[in-house]
């Protein structure tokens, strides 16, 4: 790639000024990852790392997934709260080494909605927490997989 | 390594704003071994956020499990045409990529 002295330069300066401006912070800073819920190897334990242990059955939690998935790579898995205040929905794949497999929080402006496709070693229960006015709330739905999506 | 394209899409559902986004990325669990028998690294996307008109309605922490090249899809309340989406994401090695687009 061909990039002339005079834009090099312009474009350093850039990058220096926006790390003056505090608007480039290191990635540790920047990412809010929950580390211990992540890291966990059990839906109980992923539940304590999100504070969320005392979660209570409901039904309206809608989980949208195939009853059987052929591609344990591909899963797509479609989750909504119906729950009135719903701030946040976790999605976690009961036997997968790490269960948590994404978080959300929605602000104003967001539907408490998200669809995403996920790796599934095994059939497992799709377990999905909501969070709405500091409660916590559960469903869970069972995907079978005839061929995992994790090893190699 | 540099980030891969990304591709949006914000249409006017019945009462919501309906965001698709496509990532481009590994998304390496950390269990897979080459031809070599080496253990791939984890490489994946941690962090997704969605702002509207530049504001962020959207956070989302995402682990190793989800698929490679992600696809997700959001809903906004309400929403009109025009409206600015912009779509960004971080992954654990510091790469990072958005894109945006406005509400068709």
């Amino acid at each position: 790639m061909q990039m002339n002295r005079r834009k090099a330069l312009a474009s350093a300066g850039a990058f220096g000024a926006l790390l003056v401006a505090g608007l480039l912070r290191p990635v540790a800073a920047l990412a809010a990852w929950n580390r211990a819920a992540f890291g966990a190897k059990s839906a109980p334990d992923v539940m304590k790392g999100l504070g969320v242990a005392n979660a209570e059955p409901s039904t309206a939690i809608v989980i949208e997934a195939p009853q059987i998935a052929e591609n344990g790579a591909v899963v797509p898995i479609e989750v909504m709260s119906n729950i009135p205040g719903t701030t946040a929905l976790a999605v976690m794949i009961e036997k997968n080494p790490f269960p948590l497999a994404s978080r959300f929080d929605f602000m104003d402006g967001a539907l408490p909605f998200v669809k995403l496709n996920v790796k599934m070693g095994e059939t497992s229960d799709v377990r999905v927490v909501a969070t709405a006015g500091g409660k916590h709330y559960v469903a869970t739905k069972e995907v079978k997989v005839t061929i995992g999506g994790c090893g190699g | 390594m540099s980030a891969g394209p990304m591709r949006m899409r914000a249409t006017l559902g019945s009462g919501f704003t309906d965001v698709r986004v496509l990532m481009s990325h590994v998304m390496e669990t950390g269990q897979r071994k080459d031809a070599s028998g080496q253990v791939i690294p984890l490489h994946f996307i941690q962090n997704v956020t969605v702002k509207l008109n530049g504001k962020t309605v959207v956070e989302g922490e995402v682990s190793q499990a989800v698929s490679r090249n992600p696809v997700f899809s959001f809903r906004l309340k309400g929403g009109q045409k025009g409206d600015k989406i912009e779509v960004s994401w971080l992954d654990n090695t510091g790469v990072t990529n958005k894109t945006e687009g406005a509400v068709a």
